[in-house]
């Protein structure tokens, strides 16, 4: 995003300088990216901190409230900064461990689906046609269909020991690729009739020279914005999925481990911390996402800049 | 004209239906799970029978539910069966009907989705025309900053730091249940009382959760609306301010949220059932999540696709109304 901010001003300052700037400026972008980067130093540092095994079930010893808390201790933070839960799981493995397969299946699905999402989009509205007439048929008849009653479908048909993260993210792109496709279609609706492209075209420029010369250099800044937007919309989907016990459930991914606290009462027994950790990561992964977001809107469509 | 208008609506409501269910018969189908097998296999399992039987148990059964039969006659069974409203017998509490769950369930469902999904909408809204109306105190204006902070964040997770802090540390509301153990339901006073007590927090976790993207929404829409050429009319007529506010700035910005309404009410329901589970509310929620634990498949897509279909239905109704909302539609 770094190369958009430098094209205006004739003398520059350092890019580093005005990307600074620019993020003083749009403020959500600003917020979204350091939260962003604060999760990435968490589980970053995190990695060389824990034993990844002590992510799994039977590691530690359960039940043991959040050594971080506990300021009188003498080797504070103690043995379980975050303390370990009813499986016998210890909380910080399980929260970089954790963070870190959200990430995954979110940038695979977002991935994937964005990249279905601007072919199809544009093969639709490029070409026009029965083709186009049948995708944007399915988009309609899917849009009031709650995606996520669907994946339930998905995800309980399959066998529960074949629930990988990678399956998970493949049930997520199923039904997550008719957002991009629709916003795709009408951005390239709307520029194939613009002048550069008729002048492109009278030039003697052929399909191809159009679509990856002319308009696609154009389309990037919705494509990052569909990007993100779609890394939002996965990681949103299966913390649901896993939050009805559809995840892999061996895995520590952070909606599992919502879930099997709450199967085992955790705010009744006390054991506060074990649903609260990961409902913070979450929380934080998914507002940085909304975050940074809302700045790429920004950046992309700069009529919005009008309403703030 | 408006009977064609409704009449295409209704075609397309009943596309959707189909595509649903046809969605919900054949991809089940597409794995190799049956669900009999798995479900006997599991009894088997606690004892009650010798495991040599399964395959004769299992062998009738599929008779019994047509499963022995060509695909396409299930298909057409299947569709025929749906549009009587019949989503087949559950697999763990074997005599009860799908439709019968679902019927039990449904009240405690409707409550606290109806209650949250009119107050988050009245207040997002007002809120962000509040926030976008230059004539109001500053202090109004601030108020709407917190809730737009929410709006990415799943009313689930509301819900577990609303659990944490209000139920938990402070001890202000029951941690979850539909009412307080040891009480019978009857319609006394007390316990009607007791049932809005436990759902307070989940209707707290709903409508902060979606309060943001009202506010954000029509916030926007008013900003665009204040420039409009009948706004500065009135203005320069010299109306009072409150009239402007109502007649001629919210009722124009409203009109677009409410087919933003209709768009998020998949999303709402499917939030609702996930905030219903972990509160332990008796909805379909967590109908549908106790049916996910104990694999009574019959219960999941008859949950599922009886979701998918009031989502549907209750669009085209919101569709519905707006003639009488926008005079201008009806003219068409």
């Amino acid at each position: 995003m770094t190369t958009l901010t430098t094209t205006a001003p004739p003398i520059q300052p350092s890019r580093l300088k005005l990307f600074g700037g620019y993020l003083r400026r749009n403020k959500s972008l600003g917020y979204g990216l350091g939260i962003l980067l604060f999760l990435i130093l968490f589980t970053g540092i995190g990695f060389f901190q824990i034993k990844p095994k002590n992510a799994y079930p039977l590691a530690v010893r359960p039940k043991q409230p959040p050594g971080i808390l506990d300021f009188s201790a003498k080797d504070w933070p103690g043995k379980y900064p975050m303390g370990s839960d009813f499986f016998g799981r210890d909380m910080h493995a399980v929260m970089v461990t954790g963070m870190w397969q959200t990430a995954l299946i979110g940038v695979l699905a977002g991935a994937a689906g964005t990249l279905i999402g601007v072919i199809l989009g544009f093969t639709s509205a490029y070409f026009g046609g029965v083709f186009d007439m049948i995708i944007k048929g399915i988009c309609q008849i899917l849009t009031p269909i709650p995606v996520f009653m669907i994946q339930i479908i998905i995800a309980s048909s399959l066998d529960k020991r074949d629930v990988t993260i990678f399956t998970m993210a493949w049930i997520v792109v199923m039904l997550a690729w008719m957002g991009p496709t629709l916003v795709i279609r009408s951005q390239v609706l709307s520029m194939k009739e613009r002048q550069f492209v008729a002048v492109a075209k009278l030039s003697g420029v052929g399909n191809g020279g159009i679509i990856f010369g002319e308009i696609l250099p154009n389309l990037l800044p919705f494509i990052a914005a569909a990007f993100v937007s779609q890394v939002f919309g996965s990681v949103f989907a299966s913390f649901y999925l896993a939050i009805v016990g559809l995840g892999p459930l061996r895995e520590p991914l952070l909606g599992n481990i919502i879930w099997g606290a709450q199967s085992q009462g955790a705010f009744f027994n006390g054991w506060w911390w074990w649903p609260i950790w990961p409902a913070t990561a979450m929380v934080l992964i998914l507002s940085s996402l909304a975050l940074i977001n809302m700045g790429l809107d920004e950046l992309a469509n700069p009529r919005v800049r009008r309403t703030e | 004209m408006r009977l064609r208008l409704i009449l295409r609506r209704l075609a397309f409501l009943l596309m959707v239906v189909w595509a649903a269910s046809t969605i919900t018969f054949f991809v089940p189908r597409l794995s190799n799970r049956n669900p009999i097998r798995e479900r006997f296999a599991e009894l088997s399992r606690t004892g009650g029978f010798a495991a040599a039987d399964l395959e004769v148990i299992v062998a009738s059964y599929n008779k019994k539910f047509g499963l022995d039969k060509p695909l396409l006659q299930q298909y057409t069974d299947y569709i025929g069966s749906i549009a009587r409203f019949d989503l087949g017998v559950s697999l763990s509490r074997f005599p009860m009907t799908v439709t019968q769950i679902i019927y039990n369930s449904l009240p405690w469902t409707i409550s606290l989705l109806f209650v949250s999904a009119i107050l988050s909408f009245l207040i997002g809204n007002l809120l962000g025309a509040v926030a976008a109306w230059p004539r109001s105190p500053g202090w109004l204006r601030a108020v709407a900053t917190p809730f737009i902070m929410f709006t990415g964040v799943p009313p689930v997770l509301l819900a577990i730091f609303l659990l944490f802090f209000l139920a938990f540390k402070l001890k202000l509301f029951p941690l979850g249940q539909a009412y307080s153990t040891g009480t019978a339901p009857d319609w006394s006073f007390r316990f009607v009382l007791d049932i809005m007590w436990h759902q307070v927090l989940p209707a707290i976790s709903m409508i902060l959760g979606s309060v943001g993207g009202w506010v954000l929404s029509m916030r926007g829409m008013g900003i665009t609306i204040q420039g409009e050429d009948y706004v500065n009319f009135a203005e320069h007529k010299g109306l009072d301010g409150r009239t402007i506010f109502r007649n001629y700035y919210l009722r124009n910005a409203l009109l677009p949220q409410v087919t933003g309404f209709a768009l998020a009410l998949g999303s709402l329901i499917t939030s609702g059932a996930v905030v219903e589970g972990l509160y332990a509310l008796p909805g379909l929620g967590s109908k549908l999540g106790e049916a996910i634990r104990a694999n009574d498949f019959m219960v999941i897509y008859g949950i599922v696709l009886f979701i998918t279909m009031s989502v549907a239905t209750l669009m085209v109704l919101v569709e519905f109304l707006y003639p009488f909302l926008d005079p201008r539609i009806k003219q068409e």
